[in-house]
């Protein structure tokens, strides 16, 4: 684009070395970057670079950091105890949480496009939760869910169910944290709510005419608009997922009752039983728990091999995300 | 959905949408059969999406002895436990320091990103495409990804412990903030901007006189979207203050106060409620360009 409108102008102007007026625009052009520039510098480009180089070291932040080639890696492939677990963990939050969040958000936006009456009343209770402070809604739940006085078993017992322990049971941990994050589904939900709200209404009429049932419009006129805005919702989704961190560091801690201030989350790490121990966990703690930068440095090169691939895909796929995009 | 188009007579008639045909009765039924179909689980649903908040408000009125029964009503109303969650932990000590960390940060943020969000959406030079990708992956890169070597050169310059490399990095733009300006800038038209250089404006004449006045919501859109996600910010505290309490940022020290106090609910949830309200009240005034904002983050693929 860039490049079309210059030879343009090349064409039709006379050809004379760069006109002053031109270097004091690309001068303030310059200026008007540069801190973003610098920050780009020192706060990307350098530590991906600085990341790959400290994975073939041995580094704890007092001693510089000492060359030991790949037996980072040898370790994390072979014999590091837990990288397995948080990895099938995460994978867990990938192939669970982002659909179930997302195809919910999804229902829910359904309904609030076709009710008519009062709908901003509606969007707003569907959203706010997804504006609670996430460790604010995960300390919620947990207490909601708390096997011993919570209110959720209690309620469920009033119609003689015996409710599960939530948060303190390995299996039921993360579905738990399946159920926060379809309550803070709000900003998906508002994003396919504007979606479908732009889906031309004599589209479902000419479907009508044509005979086709509730389900055939659905089918054939709202999924293939709305496309592309689930799909975004869903890769958004997925990398959300493999950096998911907060609710499960914090779930662990409350649940676990033995958080001790100061400690960081090292101590309540999983709790219970490793299940909630997630690959971004498990990076921090070895890296800033027992200060084994360079073996950490190794995990976060391999996310950012794993995330780059997602980037990638998505870079592709939307408009919105490329420079003529998104107008 | 089943609709009075289906009827017979529609297609044949002449006029585009005939508006008077008598639905069938059984169709007619159908219809509202739905929409209380529809309805009812809207109700429901919506029960359930405020009845946490119920829970946690009831809960935070409570006596410390009443949370530990199975009593879901507070008896008495303990209203004192909101004043006293200040006086167990330094809790206005943890909200100065997350309001500080959050308007530091997006005013930082604003004087940084505005004018890049500026120059890659209205000036065209060599390079756009190529910056706009890295900041697209800058954004959308897991943080954990780059947080050792930052981690290591704060440490250098004798700022951990405190909320400083959360805020100051903002001061060289912040890549969501960024792409979401260009997003909002990129809506008003290139005339207006064209006639303000014609008029004998330079960069930063347009950026002010015109783009600025022309693009407020969309500024305050992404300005709360930075507060918002520095006050509600749990990883960067973890990282940066942990070991050092009196520089928490009250969403952080939420998570290890129940560690502190055992199995005081009562306390927990007044302080999880406290931590919400800003929150809250600042959405409640914005709510019209905030709700913009999200849409704009995920728009037209």
């Amino acid at each position: 684009m860039t490049t079309t409108a210059r030879s343009v102008g090349r064409a039709t102007a006379r050809p004379t070395r760069p006109s002053r007026s031109r270097r004091r625009r690309n001068l303030v052009t310059l200026a008007l970057l540069a801190p973003t520039l610098l920050g780009l510098a020192i706060f990307f480009v350098y530590p991906l670079i600085a990341s790959v180089y400290y994975s073939f070291t041995r580094f704890d932040l007092i001693s510089p950091p000492q060359w030991i080639g790949l037996r980072n890696y040898e370790y994390l492939f072979t014999q590091d105890p837990n990288v397995w677990t948080a990895t099938l963990n995460t994978l867990w939050f990938v192939v669970i949480w982002v659909p179930v969040k997302t195809g919910f958000a999804l229902i829910v936006a359904g309904l609030l496009a076709r009710a008519r009456r009062a709908s901003g009343v509606w969007r707003t209770i569907f959203y706010l939760p997804a504006l609670v402070p996430p460790v604010a809604s995960v300390v919620a739940f947990v207490f909601l869910f708390n096997p011993g006085t919570g209110p959720v078993n209690q309620v469920l017992a009033w119609f003689g169910i015996k409710g599960p322990l939530w948060f303190n049971d390995p299996a039921w941990s993360k579905p738990s944290l399946v159920l926060l994050g379809i309550w803070v589904m709000g900003d998906i939900m508002i994003i396919l709510l504007a979606a479908l709200l732009d889906v031309p209404r004599e589209q479902y009429e000419a479907a009508s005419l044509d005979g086709a049932g509730g389900l055939q419009k659905v089918r054939y006129v709202t999924l293939p608009s709305i496309s592309p805005v689930l799909l975004f919702a869903a890769v958004t989704g997925v990398i959300a997922a493999i950096q998911y961190f907060t609710e499960a560091a914090v779930a662990s801690s409350v649940a676990s009752g033995k958080a001790v201030v100061g400690e960081g989350i090292g101590n309540t790490l999983g709790y219970p039983d490793n299940s909630l121990l997630t690959y971004t966990q498990w990076l921090y703690v070895r890296g800033f728990g027992t200060y084994q930068l360079g073996y950490a440095s190794a995990l976060a090169v391999l996310l950012f091999i794993v995330a780059a691939v997602i980037l990638l895909l998505l870079l592709r796929r939307f408009k919105a995300f490329t420079p003529e995009g998104a107008q | 959905m089943t609709s009075a188009t289906l009827t017979p007579e529609a297609p044949a008639s002449p006029a585009p949408r005939p508006r008077r045909i008598r639905t069938p009765r059984s169709l007619r039924t159908r219809r509202v059969l739905g929409w209380i179909a529809e309805h009812a689980v809207l109700i429901v649903l919506a029960a359930l999406f405020v009845s946490p908040v119920v829970f946690v408000f009831l809960t935070s009125v409570m006596s410390s002895s009443q949370t530990l029964t199975a009593s879901l009503w507070p008896q008495p109303f303990v209203w004192s436990n909101y004043l006293t969650v200040f006086t167990t932990v330094p809790l206005a000590q943890w909200f100065a320091n997350s309001a500080m960390y959050a308007i530091l940060a997006t005013a930082f943020m604003l004087i940084s990103s505005v004018p890049a969000a500026y120059a890659l959406a209205k000036i065209r030079f060599r390079g756009s495409g190529v910056l706009f990708t890295a900041i697209i992956v800058a954004m959308l890169l897991p943080p954990q990804v780059t947080a050792i070597p930052i981690y290591v050169m704060w440490s250098q310059l004798g700022l951990t412990g405190t909320l400083w490399p959360l805020i100051l990095p903002n001061l060289l733009g912040d890549a969501f903030s960024i792409f979401l300006l260009r997003q909002f800038f990129l809506t008003i038209p290139t005339e207006y901007s064209d006639a303000a250089r014609i008029d004998g404006n330079g960069e930063f004449g347009v950026l002010w006189r015109v783009v600025l006045p022309m693009a407020k919501p969309g500024i305050a859109a992404t300005a709360i979207f930075m507060f918002f996600n520095s006050w509600n910010d749990y990883y960067g505290p973890l990282l940066y203050t942990s070991e050092n309490p009196a520089a928490w940022p009250v969403a952080y020290g939420l998570a290890s106060f129940r560690g502190v106090h055992g199995t005081d609910w009562g306390l927990t949830m007044a302080m999880t409620i406290l931590v919400t309200v800003p929150v809250v009240i600042i959405f409640f005034f914005a709510q019209r360009v905030f709700v913009e904002g999200i849409t704009l983050t995920g728009v037209k693929g």
